[in-house]
């Protein structure tokens, strides 16, 4: 180890060559951690802004934040007001997908973890890494560009919604150049997620250590491999289809305007084909960080280790057939309807069985109920509840009275915006000791959980009562007999804006105060290979590879 | 069924009064409740149409109930768990890691639950999207941002209008806001009506709560859903699809009347309407 260490050091630069030029897996991580928080923090203000002009009938925010931010005129402030909060809800969607959840989830957890995991000393392609995380970045700042530059006629920014459906994001709804901004953004995050993708696949089979057969790695691994597998596939998708949307908009293409003989639904069924699997992508390595979360607090093996892996490769599978869900209004046959109903319905065996082997492990085991435990358990329930609701949109029938409304925003918020950020939150509160070397505060990590748990619970579970009563998603003002559930939805905005600034304040505490965390701060329950390292681990792991015995979990 | 519904109501327009200033809900608390939303509503609205009724036993006899039963299943077993095998219940961990049988089942029954749930909401499906034999047959347009109706000459029709929602400075007392409309859609009760649907511009979509009715209007499609409303009275719905900056203000109005009183008014459209000129987009000159 010491002679290692003496040959790695030339390869050790610091500063800003250390981070722009790096080819280290756990620097490029730390870099798409701090990106996704920043796009995080930006999703999130996005939709503070959408709550409180929700929180009382009428309009009231908006203009004056047309005026603000596009400097609107007052005559037109009305207008651009209405404009610039469908330009929030497009964006905040964008955001929190492919900037926040996807860059910390995959990108950061992944390219620290996985490596380590396997017992390899970095990913395949450092180079490679490198740059996925670069493309990233600068499809960020087009992204952001985008809301400052024209869209509809005389207005700032896309409002269209994250599908981006024609043709309210062809020529016919927004001819100025933001929705070009939008396209070329998704184009880059999407070959970043590519390269991404080829970058896990090709470490974790090839790079793991001797003995780390498939079945011997750790079920984040898996979670990221199948994720890996399901980026790659359809990504491409979503390039062409957008990429037919470019031409459309630039070159006189015909693919989505009827008046040329195309369809408009053809892009509904590439973006959904591109945006099912999506879901999955965002939800798949949460599912890794809860197993391994639970694994290890409550001193058990995973139980079911081979049908949890088998799971998570299955409802892979499925979810990449049943993206006709999203479409159950547009006039589909009733055969289509009803193949898209049974096959969207499948998804939930093998998602109880993830559930229900999550409570098998914790069943018997002894359970310390650390912050990152808390974190788990709370998103077993959260993604339970928007699991359910989940079952009732995937019948075709029930669809019917919630599609686009806010029945739906509710399901798909329990299982992003809880399920996928509680197992964000479960795996940066596991990993933090082993990523930084330091101890964050029990109390505040807790704090931080009861606050969004309490927070999140009152924005969304009253918007399934809005969605039963009819109302519909992204709108601006709406009658007046749902003010009563949009104040209380907008009332636990509070609780989740407090809890965000216990998040910064644990971490500034955290390296304030110094805590030295110690190789396993989790003791016996933590038997992944990351914890065999130093906190926090050498700029070069495994520089001997390790030898795997034994049975894997 | 209704029972339950008219529990819910009251109680939540005693939880809107409360947490809210009286004044801004008496209005609406003493308006009529079929068609329009409930405030502080809990549960689907009161359905008029066969296929509402069906969406609403569906939902509230089928889903939800299982829904509820898994969710309180789920959240049981974990508070057990966590009392059960914490670390000082438990301090010595089990190494139990497989039990096929435990498996087999925890498989089994979600499929069994599931193909349970899948003949009702089949059974529904169909009843949705085969169109019966309608007497009237309307067509409605999407525009940014309000709606276009066509009534058929040969059903004593003939003619065409917008519907704009009213501005708020123009409510009459008792009007919604954000839901009255200029010219209301009258369609007869008690006999099936079909809709076909478009759009000139951007995609919209057509839904009114109380039927069970969601249909998307796209360019270049024609669309077709229907409804048989089973009770006298006025409906509102709204836009569901994002169609631009006042896709919150392009509400739906559609009043179900006798027969009689359905001819008398078409009688009077078309006399209404001939003269409307270049303000009604009749939806047959679209493309």
């Amino acid at each position: 180890m010491a002679s290692s260490t003496t040959v790695g050091a030339h390869d050790h630069p610091r500063g800003l060559r250390r981070f722009l030029f790096s080819t280290n897996h756990k620097d490029i991580g730390t870099l798409y951690i701090l990106l996704g928080s920043i796009g995080g923090v930006i999703g999130f203000l996005l939709s503070l802004a959408m709550r409180l002009e929700l929180a009382y009938p009428g309009v009231q925010i908006f203009p004056g934040l047309a005026e603000f931010l596009h400097g609107a005129d007052p005559s037109m402030a009305l207008d651009a007001g209405k404009n610039l909060y469908n330009v929030f809800i497009t964006v905040h969607g964008v955001l929190m997908i492919f900037f926040m959840a996807m860059p910390i989830l995959i990108g950061g957890f992944g390219n620290w973890f996985v490596p380590i995991m396997i017992g390899a000393p970095d990913m395949a392609f450092p180079r490679l890494n490198n740059i996925s995380f670069w493309l990233l970045f600068s499809s960020l700042v087009l992204a952001v560009i985008s809301m400052f530059v024209e869209g509809a006629p005389g207005m700032k920014g896309f409002g269209g919604g994250w599908t981006f459906y024609p043709p309210l994001s062809s020529n016919t709804g927004s001819p100025g150049p933001a929705m070009d901004f939008v396209i070329l953004a998704l184009h880059l995050a999407g070959a970043s997620s590519i390269l991404g993708a080829i970058n896990f696949i090709t470490t974790i089979f090839n790079m793991r250590a001797p003995g780390m057969t498939l079945h011997k790695m750790p079920l984040f691994v898996w979670s990221i491999l199948v994720t890996a597998f399901l980026l790659l596939l359809v990504l491409p998708v979503l390039a062409g289809c957008v990429t037919m949307l470019l031409t459309d908009r630039n070159f006189g293409t015909m693919f989505y305007d009827p008046a040329g003989g195309g369809d408009p639904l053809l892009f509904q069924h590439l973006l959904w084909f591109f945006g099912h699997p999506e879901v999955y992508i965002v939800i798949l390595p949460g599912f890794g960080i809860i197993s391994q979360v639970v694994s290890t607090f409550s001193k058990k093996p995973v139980f079911g280790y081979l049908g949890m892996a088998y799971a998570m490769v299955c409802i892979g599978v499925l979810g990449s057939i049943v993206w006709a869900h999203h479409m159950y209004t547009v006039g589909m046959s009733l055969n289509a309807q009803r193949y898209f109903t049974l096959a969207t319905m499948v998804i939930a065996v093998p998602t109880g069985i993830k559930i229900f082997s999550w409570i098998a492990t914790m069943w018997g085991g002894s359970i310390s109920f650390r912050a990152p435990m808390v974190w788990a358990i709370g998103f077993i329930f959260v993604f339970t509840m928007g699991g359910i609701t989940g079952v009732v949109l995937a019948n075709a029938s029930a669809d019917k009275q919630f599609h686009e409304g806010y029945y739906v925003v509710a399901h798909f918020h329990y299982t992003l915006s809880l399920g996928a950020v509680f197992a964000l939150y479960a795996g940066f509160y596991y990993w933090f000791p082993k990523m930084s070397g330091y101890m964050y505060s029990e109390t505040l990590a807790k704090a931080n959980f009861w606050l969004l748990f309490i927070g999140v619970n009152i924005v969304f579970f009253p918007q399934h009562f809005l969605g039963l009563g009819g109302m519909p998603r992204r709108y601006i003002d709406y009658p007046d007999a749902y003010a009563l559930w949009n104040v209380v939805s907008s009332f636990g905005m509070i609780f989740v804006t407090l809890s965000l600034v216990v998040w910064f304040y644990a971490i500034i505490d955290a390296f304030m105060k110094k805590r030295l965390a110690g190789a396993n701060p989790w003791g016996v329950g933590a038997t992944t290979l990351e914890w065999t390292l130093s906190s926090p681990p050498p700029f070069h792991q495994f520089e001997v590879l390790p030898r795997i015995s034994g049975s894997g979990r | 069924m209704f029972n339950v519904n008219r529990q819910m109501l009251t109680r939540g327009a005693l939880a809107a009064a409360v947490a809210i200033p009286a004044t801004f809900f008496a209005s609406v608390a003493l308006a009529q409740a079929e068609g329009q939303p409930v405030p502080g509503g809990l549960g689907l609205p009161n359905m008029v149409t066969p296929v509402g009724l069906g969406t609403q036993q569906l939902y509230n006899m089928v889903l939800m109930p299982i829904i509820s039963f898994i969710a309180l299943f789920v959240l049981g077993l974990l508070i057990y768990v966590c009392y059960r095998f914490n670390e000082q219940a438990n301090p010595i961990p089990s190494k139990l890691t497989h039990n096929t049988p435990l498996e087999i089942i925890w498989t089994l029954i979600p499929v069994l639950i599931l193909l349970f749930i899948s003949v009702p909401s089949l059974r529904l499906l169909a009843q949705q999207v085969e169109v019966p034999e309608a007497s009237v047959t309307i067509k409605v347009t999407g525009n940014q941002w309000y709606w276009s109706y066509k009534y058929p000459e040969d059903q004593g029709g003939g003619f065409g209008f917008d519907q704009m929602m009213k501005p708020e400075s123009e409510l009459q007392p008792g009007e919604l806001r954000l839901l009255a409309v200029d010219n209301e859609a009258l369609v007869p009760v008690n006999e099936v009506i079909a809709v076909h649907i478009t759009s000139n511009d951007v995609i919209h979509a057509f839904g009114v709560p109380s039927f069970g009715v969601r249909m998307d209007a796209i360019p270049g499609r024609l669309n077709q859903t229907w409804f048989k409303i089973e009770k006298e009275g006025v409906y509102y719905g709204q836009c569901f699809f994002i169609c631009g900056k006042d896709h919150a203000y392009m509400p739906i109005a559609i009043r179900a009347v006798s027969r009689e009183k359905y001819n008398e008014w078409l009688a009077q459209s078309k006399q209404k309407f001939a003269g409307a000129g270049a303000r009604v987009r009749i939806a047959a000159d679209s493309r």
